[in-house]
Parts: structure tokens; sequence; C-alpha cells
């Protein structure tokens, strides 16, 4: 990607998350049982929603794409999207883990969602771990493709059987959805607009991060 | 078939080898009765803690040991200097992989039998007439446990720090299979039957398909590193 | 005449580090190539990319036609690979050792044929023994045994005649000339100046990545080989 067109996206970024922070912050109504501290669920919930889908998703496709065509761009692009995804997964957790201090009186519970991300975040370790414990930068490239394809595939299985762990081992009373609750339409808005700020946001990380690595290749040449 | 034949010569190979040398079987055996005094010193001191937390005990157990195993996979390729020689043996490289997952497979239930039969001597598991749904669950798991774990042996066979990085490779990917075995496992053993967690056993079948689909197509990319 | 190797163009990075930098070479049927080469001139590395085992950062390299990158399962089965490493596995007799490489290649033999192989390098009396059990000099020539069960079109040698004693060293120069006779091309690699030169019909010596020189062995003294050698391998003379 070009400079000047990463520069745009940065802005764009920076615009959309402000505008998001605004109707999360002040256009949205105060949410009738949890009070204030539900707004943190607008920082939440697209970053878990990007991190998984979207960040998942492009490292899988990338890394089939490098196993076929051994195409070092398809390379960097997993490992960007491999990195980002960990940072927003982890704002996930965190995030997720204020919300629930006050709601529910823990730092951490083992609720389906926050369990599901924290499984995720922890195979992105895995596979940041895998690259850089492996001196050799193809074969880095080449295990890494194979558990950037694994790790996506195994993401359903998760969601799956941690939330019938959870179901069924918990009075549906305390496994309310969570943050994931949603009521009235400016509160769906102010979702929407943070989740469209955290695709670029996304994007434009990725964006920065494999012209990074292009350059650092390119300096050693 | 050439490629069952050539999956049967690794298998051969292995097994002869390990026959040989004892070395990984008779680890495994002592390592087995170690498990079962850890747990027993650290729950045992409640019977009925213990006995609530046995399936997940054995599951622990058999991951355990599995890591073990299976770690060691690809540990005669590189002591004797053969792993080149797989990938210069012409033929479908999934062959290789096949005949590793099915001496894995062997080792761990051989284990995983010891460990059974040890639970029922000392911790009182009551299996009767439940056997064989029993070991339908272990045999899913396993499955799915030792597709993972031959794949990841391979990988991290040339990685300086592999034992650490073995189990972090497959643990995060293997939090599926142990909810399901777990859960699985406590429905056999406290009798409410295999039906009651068909849905837990499809997740377990189709997650050993995953593995094992993804195991046949990535190993030759993993065999050239 | 097409040749059963072609090397063009071959390049082979690691990071800024150029270990092959444009190598071009051909080999032809019933041909065998010595490499000449201080250590770390590259040899190992070129011969493992002809043999499929390293990728090329660049280049074309080719084995009867096919290339060794995109169609290299096709390409493994015309060659066979001898190097430093033994690829024995110690546990097993000789005997079994051979049976499993010849099965893995999906060319099984019987018990006859593993014998008479271990008969032809007088090891059939070690047939059932470990290979643990066997010195250094006895399992080199196991490794080369494989040669003579699953004849290759092309054979890559990795300092063949280190480590082997007269008689061996003798029986494989006996192999070796039989095999070009039946059409096979070799290359082998060394960095001395042995029995490999009354093999070999040309000589490349390799200096900084490239083909320094290449000439016909015959018509030429070991001594001006050795001379050529110190000339371009070894620095400026």
């Amino acid at each position: 990607m070009r400079r000047t067109t990463i520069r745009v996206l940065g802005w764009l970024t920076v615009l959309a998350l402000l505008l998001g922070l605004v109707w999360g912050f002040g256009v949205a109504p105060r949410e009738v049982t949890q009070g204030n501290v539900q707004r943190i669920m607008y920082l939440h919930v697209p970053s878990a929603i990007v991190g998984e889908y979207v960040g998942f998703g492009v490292l899988f496709l990338a890394s089939i794409a490098y196993l076929l065509t051994r195409s070092e761009r398809a390379d960097r692009l997993a490992r960007a999207s491999a990195e980002v995804a960990v940072v927003l997964l982890a704002i996930t957790i965190v995030s997720g883990s204020i919300w629930g201090k006050p709601t529910w009186g823990t730092w951490w519970t083992w609720d389906a969602r926050l369990t599901t991300v924290t499984i995720l975040f922890v195979m992105g370790l895995a596979y940041l771990l895998l690259r850089g414990m492996i001196e050799d930068g193809e074969r880095a490239a080449r295990f890494g493709a194979v558990l950037g394809i694994l790790a996506p595939l195994n993401v359903p299985l998760v969601h799956f059987s941690v939330y019938w762990w959870r179901t069924l081992h918990q009075p549906p009373s305390l496994l309310k959805p969570g943050p994931s609750m949603i009521s009235g339409d400016a509160i769906k808005d102010a979702l929407y607009i943070n989740l469209a700020a955290f695709v670029l946001l996304y994007a434009y990380l990725v964006a920065t991060r494999v012209r990074l690595l292009r350059r650092e290749v390119e300096a050693l040449a | 078939m050439s490629f069952g034949r050539r999956a049967y010569v690794v298998l051969w190979k292995d097994v002869l080898i390990e026959c040989r040398s004892k070395e990984a079987l008779n680890a495994l055996v002592f390592f087995s009765l170690l498990l079962l005094f850890l747990f027993q010193f650290a729950l045992g001191g409640d019977r009925d803690h213990l006995t609530a937390a046995l399936p997940g005990l054995l599951w622990l157990g058999f991951i355990l040991a599995g890591l073990l195993a299976l770690g060691r996979s690809f540990l005669i390729e590189r002591e004797n200097d053969c792993w080149e020689g797989l990938l210069l043996a012409p033929g479908d490289k999934s062959a290789i992989y096949l005949g590793k997952l099915a001496g894995n497979l062997l080792l761990m239930f051989a284990v995983e039998a010891l460990v059974l039969l040890l639970f029922v001597v000392f911790f009182n598991v009551d299996v009767a007439g439940v056997l064989p749904a029993l070991v339908a669950v272990i045999g899913l798991g396993t499955v799915g446990l030792a597709a993972l774990g031959t794949l990841f042996a391979g990988m991290t066979a040339h990685v300086r720090a592999r034992e650490l990085l073995f189990p972090v490779l497959v643990l995060p990917l293997q939090v599926p299979l142990l909810l399901g075995t777990v859960r699985a496992t406590e429905a056999v053993l406290s009798r409410e039957g295999l039906a009651a967690v068909g849905h837990w056993l499809a997740l377990l079948g189709a997650a050993d398909v995953i593995f094992l689909v993804a195991g046949f197509l990535t190993f030759e990319f993993i065999l050239e590193g | 005449m097409v040749p059963l190797i072609r090397v063009a163009g071959l390049t082979k990075r690691y990071g800024v580090h150029f270990v092959l930098d444009g190598v071009n070479l051909d080999v032809h049927p019933g041909e065998a190539l010595a490499l000449l080469g201080a250590n770390g001139a590259g040899k190992t590395t070129l011969l493992k990319i002809i043999a499929t085992l390293v990728r090329p950062s660049a280049g074309v390299v080719a084995v009867a036609g096919h290339d060794c990158v995109r169609e290299a399962e096709r390409v493994r089965r015309d060659i066979g690979y001898v190097a430093h490493g033994s690829h024995l596995y110690e546990d097993l007799t000789a005997a079994e050792n051979l049976r499993f490489w010849t099965e893995l290649a999906g060319k099984p033999v019987g018990r006859e044929a593993i014998l008479s192989a271990l008969a032809a390098i007088e090891l059939e009396a070690v047939a059932d023994d470990t290979v643990r059990t066997l010195s250094a000099g006895m399992q080199r020539r196991l490794s080369l045994a494989r040669l003579l069960l699953v004849p290759p079109r092309v054979l890559l040698l990795d300092e063949p005649f280190a480590s082997l004693d007269q008689r061996a060293g003798k029986w494989l120069e006996e192999h070796l000339l039989a095999r070009k006779t039946r059409g096979a091309a070799i290359v082998m690699s060394t960095h001395s100046f042995g029995r490999e030169l009354d093999v070999v019909d040309r000589v490349a010596i390799l200096a900084e990545g490239r083909v320094a020189v290449a000439v016909r062995r015959e018509g030429l003294t070991v001594d001006e080989l050795q001379r050529l050698y110190a000339m371009h391998a070894e620095g400026r003379a």
C-alpha cells in the first residue's frame, strides 16, 4: 500500500474513532440497569468482532495463499494480521474485565465470550511465539502458515464448546448474555459506528505493519 | 496400494525401534504411576472432591502423558539424522504422517489403558457396563490429540526450545476436545448415557476430521523444514 | 544431447548472505562432475538444491527436464543423494534399514536382493546386526548400499570418498564407473584430490558462490588441478 494511502487511512481511522467515542459516550443513552459502565461495550464488542473474524479470517486466507504461492507478501499480511488481532483481543479481554468488576464483582469470570476470546488470544500468541522461535525466515513463514490455517479452523469449535460448557454448568440467571445485550436503536447506532471505526483501525495497523515488514527485508538486501 | 504400504512401513519401523529400546513405554508407564500419586496427594484428602473431579483428572492424565509421548514423535528421525531421508523418499508425504500417527495412536492407547486401569483400581471408578462407551469417547478424544500432536511434533522437531513450544501449540487447540471429552466421560461414568451428550460427540468427531485433514494436507510443508 | 542436470542462474541467499550467486552448470548422461571448493564455498548447498532439499532464491534447476521446485516429487524419483547424514536408524539392523528405505521409496525388494546388495559391499555378515554395532566405515558403506538397490539416474554425493577405506573406496569407484556406462549423471563434491578424480570427466571449482572455473579432467595432471584450485578457491594467488 502506498504511503499516502496509508496516511489517509490513518486520518480516517482517527476520525471514525473520535466519532465513535462521541456517539458512545455522548449521544447514546445511559443504559438502564448497568449504568455508564455499559459504555465500555462500544470498545469491547467491536474489538472482539474485528479481532476474531476479520483478524483471524485474514490470517487464515493469507496463510493458505502463502502455502500455495510462497508469496512473501501473503506471509507479511498473515503475520501483521495475527499481531493486530492479538492486540485487539487483548483490548477485548481487558475491557471485558473492566466491565466485569462493577457488574459481577470480580475481575474475571468464565463467561462464554470472555473465555472464547481468551483462547483465541492464546492461539494468536502461540502463533507469534512459533514465528519468533524459528530462526530461518522461510521455515518460520511456512510453519506459521500451517498454524495460521489450523487456529482459525479451531474457532468455531471453540465457540460451540465453550458456549455449551457454560450453559450447562451455570444456572441461567448468572449467565446474562453480558455486554452483548443490545436494546434500543441509539445504542445500536453507536455500536455500528464503533465497529466501522475498529475495522478501519485494523486496516490501518495491518497496512502499516506490512509496510514495516517489507522495509525491514528491503533494508537488508 | 503403495500409499498404505508406505504408511505401514513407517509404522513398522517405529514399532520395531520402540520394541527394541522400550524407551518411551517404560518412561510413560512410570509417568502414569506418578500421575496417580500426584492426583491422590493433591486432591485425595476429600473423597467427594476426588470423585467429582475424576473425569477431568482422567483427561488431564491423558493429556499430560500425551504431551510427553507425542512431543517425541520425530525424535528418532532427528537423532539418527534421517529427516532428510524422509523428505527425499519419493511419494506422497502424508503417508509418513499416517504411519507416524498410527504409531502414536498405538502408544497413546496403551498408556491410556494403563491410566484407566490405575484409576479403576486406586480411585474406585466403576466402569461396569459402560466400558464400550468409555472406550468410544477415549478413542474420539485421542484421535484429535494425536492428529494435532503428530503435526506439531514435526514442526517443533527443529526448534531449539521444543519442549516449551510443543505444549504451547497443542494445548490451545486442544481446548474444545478437552471440554467435550470430559463432559462425555462424565456422562458415561454417571450413567447418563451417550445420547445425552450427542452434540458433544458430534463436535469431537468434527474436530477429529478437521485436524486429520489439516494434518494430511499440511504435513509435506512441515517435512520440507 | 539434453543435459540430465541443468542449473542456470542459480542464486541462494540467506538474508543478506549470498551462498550461491549465479551458478551455471550442465551435466549430461554418462558424465561425472566433481565440485571442488573450500569449506563454505557452497558445494553442499548446491547439491542440496539439486536434490530438492533446499529451495533456490532465484534461477532454474532441473533434473531430467523436471523443475526441482515445481516438480520436486518427480525429481526425487530420479535422484540418489548421499551426504554426511547417514540416513540409518541405529536400532534397526542393516537389512531392516535397507528394507525401510526401499519400501518408503515405493520400490520394495525381497530379502535376497537386500542380501546380495549387502554382499556387494561385503556387509552380508552383519545383515542382521543393528547399525549401532557397526563401525563408522561400515555405516558409510551401508549408506551407499541404498544406491545399489534403487539405482537412480542422477547421483548426488557429498564427499563420498571421505572416511572410506581402500577397499570400500575401490568399490565405490567401480560402482560409479559402472553407473556412468549405464547413462547416469554424477555430481560429487570434494575438497581433496583423491580417487574421485579418477571417476570424473569434468571439474568445476566453486568460489564465492560462483563457478570460478570448469575444465575437462583428462589432460590435466593432479598438480595442475591443485594449482588451479589454489588460484581460484583459496583466494587470489
